[in-house]
């Protein structure tokens, strides 16, 4: 039995739908990333996850039981879960306090409090700052201190919304670091929003893509990155060359698609006549100064138009009759002299390219 | 008691070195400034009784509306309902009433043809509580108010996040607000110690009994008698400047 579950769950702001029909299934000790453009509804999802708002409708249950009955003492069930917000809030008083203030609401007894507070400020690291005014921290220790805080009363469920957002990339590594051991020592139930799919990727067993108030795709982290569902999710998780054209011919699965009358050849199901469009990842593409000799079933000339240095790499753009973007290494590039407006043949095998529906 | 000896060692001193000044009036002017000097170092126990019975009767109206207004600026602050603006818009107006207008409600209310006459307050420290209460308890409200809205909205969410109860996260709410909130009660303070006109009207300026700073200066002064009046408007001169310490001190955190 799924640890949450959602069923049909819509939300209206003013008249304006946040989430669509959202279905979820979240098991127990299951790490999940909500991956999804800003403004797409993620922190909606986790603040009625949460119980923190109700749905305009569905049905949301916990652990079994339909939470989104008003029968049902959802405080209890609150308190078995903790939420980490965007932007967290620290109360006015020092470390330690603001750290044990969920244990106090708790009724625990003193010395519990004390225990897991101090186990809580040993997770993130923070034990030497539990005497200071949690005000005066840093973005990244407040982030920090909230994740301590969240977790002191052992909850069952944690969401974290973009737990990394607006942070500098040490703050970043050190939470990164913070979530990687909570996973490893703890059996807690992760729901994680992010907008950074490499997140997303590292962390979760299993990914939602929500955009636009909808779910668009669940899955492992492969499957997504992949084989993105549609144009959208490809566009989203980073597959940048998506080419819009039609199934002309069909040799058992591998078919031939029109673009721009260019033809590429690629495997898939759907039949001739089929509009579709051809992802190709920018890094499963390769250049060259002569026509190879390969096994790929892909070869097209064109001239460069582009180069951006990226860190070690380079992301070059040719029009070969239609814009393709390639990612090569910066010795590669430097290995191959290649300068705008020079032929280049890109080379890229059938199987490299993923065809959805258009 | 070395403060006391040091006191009149200045008196004296001061008492010597108005040679040099001519003219009567300037004259009787540093007079009186000598002489309310010394009532103060002396301890005077008139001036003593006065400043004592002024704190108490300010102190208590301060306690009672803060106890009142609490609760109440809470409940108006969490609670949604049709008119909230408006009537927060009614209690910042009173703000400002003029303190003879109280002085006039509650004689009315309280003297012996008026609705509570039957207890016999008028002219008591009693009737200037209750006077400062009502006087003082706009200001302490809409402060509160005030002060609950100046604590970030997603507060009370962070804390119902981590397990409060609603009760247990207004609680929280409150307490973030506590700096703001003890200003506010300050500002009460400072407006119930130095307003003259409800004081005079319902107290009655009776000599050991509802005689205030404030009364007891407007009284002194008719009488010509500047020195006691110079010494208490000193020290209410002394406990706004603390008042205002104390605001200052609160608004920083």
């Amino acid at each position: 039995m799924a640890l949450i579950e959602t069923v049909n769950i819509f939300q209206n702001y003013d008249g304006r739908e946040v989430l669509k029909n959202v279905n979820l299934k979240i098991d127990r000790a299951e790490i999940f990333a909500l991956i999804g453009p800003t403004g797409a509804g993620k922190t909606t999802l986790i603040r009625i996850l949460d119980l923190l708002e109700a749905p305009y409708s569905g049905r949301l249950f916990f652990d079994g039981v339909d939470v989104t009955n008003p029968g049902v003492d959802q405080l209890e069930v609150r308190r078995r879960m903790s939420y980490v917000q965007q932007r967290p809030l620290v109360f006015t008083m020092n470390v330690y306090d603001n750290i044990a203030c969920g244990l106090r609401w708790r009724h625990m007894k003193s010395a519990t409090i004390k225990r897991k507070t101090e186990e809580a400020l040993e997770l993130v690291g923070m034990t030497s700052y539990k005497d200071r005014n949690a005000r005066t921290l840093s973005g990244g220790e407040t982030q920090r201190v909230a994740i301590a805080r969240a977790l002191a009363a052992g909850p069952e469920v944690l969401f974290l919304d973009e737990p990394t957002a607006n942070l500098d990339p040490v703050s970043t590594s050190k939470i990164e670091e913070v979530l990687t051991r909570i996973i490893r020592e703890q059996k807690t139930t992760i729901v994680m929003a992010t907008h950074d799919m490499s997140q997303g990727q590292r962390f979760a067993g299993r990914i939602g893509v929500l955009m636009n108030g909808e779910v668009l795709q669940i899955g492992s982290p492969g499957d997504i990155f992949s084989s993105p569902g549609n144009r959208e999710v490809a566009e989203f998780v980073g597959v940048d060359n998506i080419l819009s054209g039609v199934i002309v011919d069909k040799d058992n699965s591998l078919v031939s698609i029109d673009v721009n009358g260019r033809f590429i050849q690629a495997i898939s199901d759907y039949g001739v006549g089929e509009k579709v469009n051809a992802l190709i990842r920018p890094e499963e593409i390769t250049l060259s100064l002569s026509q190879d000799i390969s096994s790929a079933r892909n070869t097209f000339n064109g001239r460069i138009t582009r180069i951006f240095p990226l860190g070690p790499l380079v992301r070059i753009e040719v029009a070969c009759g239609f814009p393709l973007l390639v990612v090569i290494t910066k010795r590669s590039a430097e290995d191959l002299n290649l300068t705008i407006g020079k032929e280049v043949y890109a080379t890229f095998k059938a199987t490299a390219i993923h065809i959805i529906r258009s | 008691m070395l403060t006391v000896l040091l006191g009149r060692s200045l008196v004296a001193f001061l008492a010597t070195s108005q040679i040099g000044i001519e003219g009567g009036d300037l004259n009787e002017f540093v007079q009186g400034f000598v002489k309310a000097f010394q009532l103060i170092i002396t301890l005077d126990p008139q001036v003593v009784d006065i400043t004592w019975r002024t704190l108490a009767i300010a102190l208590s109206s301060c306690i009672i509306s803060t106890v009142l207004c609490l609760p109440l600026g809470s409940l108006i602050h969490f609670r949604r309902f049709p008119g909230k603006r408006i009537l927060i818009n009614i209690v910042q107006t009173f703000y400002s009433i003029p303190t003879v207008v109280v002085g006039l409600l509650v004689f009315i209310l309280f003297s012996r043809i008026g609705p509570f006459g039957v207890f016999n307050l008028m002219f008591t420290p009693t009737i200037m509580v209750i006077g400062q209460v009502i006087l003082v308890s706009p200001i302490v409200l809409g402060l509160v108010i005030s002060a609950l809205s100046g604590v970030d909205k997603g507060l009370f969410e962070t804390a119902s996040s981590l397990g409060a109860s609603r009760v247990q996260a207004v609680f929280q709410v409150i307490r973030e607000a506590r700096y703001a909130i003890l200003s506010a009660v300050t500002m009460g303070f400072g407006r119930a110690i130095s307003e003259v006109g409800l004081a005079l009207m319902v107290g009655g300026n009776i000599r050991g009994f509802t005689r205030v700073i404030t009364t007891a200066i407007s009284l002194e002064t008719s009488k010509g008698d500047v020195e006691l009046s110079i010494a208490l408007g000193a020290i209410l001169i002394f406990m706004a400047l603390l008042v205002n310490i104390v605001l200052n001190r609160l608004q920083q955190k």
